[in-house]
């Protein structure tokens, strides 16, 4: 499961749709327990590859979010991208490229409105949708 | 004296679950040959055929990106600590 306030899932979406007409992207960092992770912050990136079909997160971005996580004693628990046309659920480039099998994987929809979040988890060709919860 | 070279989750399990090595050469592209002939299995993920970065990894020395400092030529010095990371992207193709 993860964990988020809502100003953490508000965040992502505004990051999403500032990037329209291209797909958005950044890094999720908090902490990890067991098979539960936390998100405390989130750390929007341009998307370089300046696309509405692809994403990649800037690799000084990627670098300065590791290496804030080690400052701060936390963990890049992984990264967010949107889908501007289609549903929130990883493609097959998104399985293909998954950088991390521990990683979250979370999916801006802005298909529709309000825009939908979800979060899976990729390990080899294998996704696995995962329960977020909003804390309040 | 050598260069510590921070190695990537994805990439551990070719390496005996290091997550970080020392590795000698003056150059990335010298540090990269020595890491993949230690451990070959990772060549693939490091470098493409003709000897150039993969599109999907990042290298630094420190804190510089090696794309901006001259990529495979960019200079290594003792101590330095280069971190690879697995670019992250992705899309709707």
């Amino acid at each position: 499961m993860l964990n988020l306030t809502p100003a953490l899932r508000d965040a992502m979406v505004a990051t999403c749709i500032r990037a329209l007409p291209n797909e958005g992207c950044g890094l999720i960092l908090g902490r990890v327990a067991g098979d539960d992770a936390t998100v405390t912050e989130v750390v929007a990136s341009p998307n370089v590859a300046e696309s509405a079909r692809i994403y990649e997160v800037d690799s000084r971005v990627l670098f300065q979010a590791f290496r804030r996580a080690d400052v701060e004693g936390l963990s890049v628990l992984g990264v967010f991208h949107s889908h501007t046309h289609s549903e929130a659920y990883p493609s097959p480039t998104d399985v293909r490229q998954a950088p991390d099998p521990q990683w979250h994987y979370i999916l801006v929809s802005l298909r529709d409105i309000p825009a939908v979040v979800r979060s899976f988890r990729i390990e080899g060709d294998t996704v696995t949708s995962e329960e977020i919860y909003i804390e309040d | 004296m050598a260069a510590t070279v921070r190695i990537p989750t994805v990439l551990r399990p070719a390496m005996g679950g290091l997550t970080t090595v020392s590795v000698e050469g003056a150059t990335i592209g010298a540090v990269l040959a020595e890491l993949t002939s230690t451990y070959p299995l990772i060549e693939s993920q490091l470098l493409n055929k003709d000897g150039s970065l993969h599109r999907f990894l990042n290298v630094y020395v420190n804190d510089d990106d090696v794309r901006y400092i001259g990529g495979v030529d960019a200079p290594v010095s003792d101590d330095d600590e280069i971190t690879l990371l697995p670019a992250v992207a992705g899309g709707f193709l």
